[in-house]
């Protein structure tokens, strides 16, 4: 006997949007719950709804209301979100290759002596993690991961830096992420990889897809910055090694 | 094929259009215009579909120069001075720059952003069906990032057509209407002093976020929530109470509470809003917001229809009033009115 699914809050986003929230924190189910959603509605093909935009906790949806008015697709959500969960299915799993430390990864020194251990740990840590694309957000291809080690958890940078390099891996509070695009962060940086998230003229022009799954392997500053030309030339770098 | 050069330029004009989208879930936000019934007015005068690209002005002064063949252009949104070589040139209404000729744009008197439609629009290659710039992401055409100085943007040469003139309806006054949600619940009292409290928008302000300013407005359980997906008119609160209303470029997803969305009918007039300016929020029902759309939906469609020649009934105020026409008032109901024209007199 499967537990019953409880019903997510529907929230407006104004008036052609509606938050459908399963929790208020990051929160593993919840996260496999707004993926489920997000699959269920793109299947439904319900002919008002514009776009979609998974996160953490809630999936967002974008509708038109000349379309449907929003208590007739809020309780259409309502229906999708309480079908029973599809049996978890291996997700496609990428290899990003990351250049740890130095120039790559600044604050590699300081998060080690902030959890009292060698970057050499730091980086074991991290590479041996199991992550998820929780969410892609913030900027293009900018992909929040959830499965950081609860023992290289800590908050956020005091002063948030308003530019950091594109591809930094970096780390913050319970998360770690891949960024894109060169912009502001508040997180540690770790290091960087060559792996494009976002790329115009590729094929596709976003790699990663919430729901994949990620290993990241430790690579030299060599192969980081020959990866990086074959990368600008359009090679995905990352490796996908279960599909 | 004629190009408009830019001459001189406002900072925070670029190219829009409605934006592009489907993408948001992989971090790319739609970007367009902020002021749409401005833009698709501009693109009504000239013939255009309402959303083809036009120029987003920013509100001070600006020169673009016909090179190579006629330009037909429009202007519509912040009202402000303009000419050509000398003769005044009207928000609202059609006109063909010469080749060599220059439209002199002046510093924006009321509302923020212009709109500068180009007759056929501007050629570039669509980047997710869209023009719009997103300088942060790369995307734009012709240019990638906001106009500079010596930019040429590639137009179609002017037809023969009429000059037109638009009629808008008159502006709606009033607070700027809001939807309360999705995170209002994160916010008790504070609520009531959001709605009851006059805002001013912060001149940091730009395409990414407008910076409110007014009494600080405090969080039930803090201001760091998990964060979730945004729209065009979030009104985000972060830990300094101070809301931030987020525009076209704004990031697609946000950590802090969002207290509440300013409905789409009105999301170009709060855009159009100058810094420093006193408003208020008004929270309506999620029925009568639908109603707003469906009526501004409509007013979309009207606008083609909106379209006049312009030298059809070309009032001049100044003109008639200079001619004393009221000095003859007559009634064509009422026979003892009508009156010979009196000879021009004492009066002139």
């Amino acid at each position: 006997m499967v537990a019953a699914l409880s019903p997510p809050r529907i929230l407006p986003s104004g008036d052609a949007a509606i938050t459908v929230e399963f929790s208020r924190t990051i929160d593993e189910e919840a996260n496999r719950r707004v993926l489920a959603l997000d699959k269920l509605v793109a299947s439904a093909g319900l002919a008002a709804v514009t776009e979609t935009v998974p996160t953490y906790r809630s999936l967002l949806v974008h509708y038109d209301p000349l379309q449907l008015g929003f208590d007739a697709l809020g309780e259409k959500l309502t229906e999708l979100a309480l079908q029973p969960l599809p049996e978890a299915k291996a997700a496609r799993r990428w290899r990003i290759p990351v250049a740890y430390g130095g120039e790559n990864g600044i604050d590699l020194e300081d998060v080690a002596k902030a959890l009292n251990i060698t970057p050499d740990e730091v980086v074991a840590r991290h590479v041996g993690g199991d992550y998820k694309v929780a969410m892609i957000g913030f900027t293009p291809g900018w992909s929040y991961l959830s499965g950081l080690p609860g023992s290289m958890q800590m908050s956020r940078r005091q002063n948030p830096r308003l530019l950091t390099p594109p591809g930094t891996i970096s780390i913050g509070g319970i998360q770690t992420g891949v960024q894109c695009l060169a912009g502001p962060s508040g997180w540690h940086l770790l290091g960087r990889t060559a792996v494009r998230t976002y790329q115009l003229g590729r094929d596709p022009i976003f790699l990663l897809e919430p729901g994949d799954a990620i290993t990241f392997a430790a690579v030299d500053e060599k192969t980081f910055a020959e990866q990086d030309r074959a990368a600008e030339a359009g090679a995905f770098v990352a490796e996908l090694i279960a599909s | 094929m004629s190009k408009l050069i830019v001459t001189s330029v406002s900072p925070g004009t670029s190219v829009q259009d409605v934006g592009r989208f489907g993408a948001q879930r992989y971090g790319l936000v739609p970007s367009g215009a902020v002021d749409r019934l401005a833009m698709a007015a501009a693109n009504a005068l000239l013939g255009n579909t309402l959303f083809a690209a036009t120029i987003e002005l920013g509100p001070l002064n600006s020169v673009f120069t016909a090179k190579g063949g006629a330009v037909r252009i429009s202007l519509t949104g912040a009202t402000r001075p303009a000419d050509i070589a000398g003769t005044p040139f009207n928000v609202n209404t059609s006109v063909t720059l010469a080749d060599g000729e220059s439209l002199n744009l002046g510093v924006a008197r009321a509302g923020t952003f212009g709109y500068l439609a180009i007759e056929g629009g501007i050629r570039g290659e669509p980047m997710f069906g869209s023009l719009a710039v997103n300088a942060r992401a790369g995307l734009g055409s012709p240019y990638p990032r906001p106009l500079q100085v010596g930019d040429e943007l590639p137009v179609a040469t002017a037809s023969s057509a009429n000059e037109k003139r638009i009629d808008l309806p008159a502006p709606v006054e009033g607070p700027i209407r809001v939807v309360l949600g999705p995170q209002d619940d994160e916010f008790g009292d504070a609520k009531d002093l959001f709605l009851s409290s006059d805002w001013k928008i912060s001149a940091t302000s730009d395409r990414m976020g407008y910076r409110l300013e007014g009494p600080v407005i405090k969080h039930l359980h803090g201001h760091n929530i998990v964060s979730d997906g945004t729209v065009n008119g979030s009104i985000q609160v972060p830990g300094n109470g101070q809301p931030i209303v987020l525009m076209p470029d704004r990031g697609t997803s946000g950590g802090y509470p969002k207290i509440a969305t300013v409905i789409s009918t009105d999301l170009g007039r709060f855009g159009q809003t100058q810094p420093g300016r006193a408003f208020r929020f008004k929270a309506i029902s999620m029925a009568e917001a639908q109603a707003e759309y469906r009526a501004f939906a409509e007013l979309l469609q009207s606008l083609p229809g909106r379209v006049h020649d312009s030298n059809i009934l070309m009032l001049d105020i100044k003109a008639l009033l200079s001619a004393n026409v009221a000095g003859v008032a007559v009634s064509a109901t009422d026979d003892n009115t009508w009156q010979a024209p009196q000879p021009a007199d004492a009066q002139d």
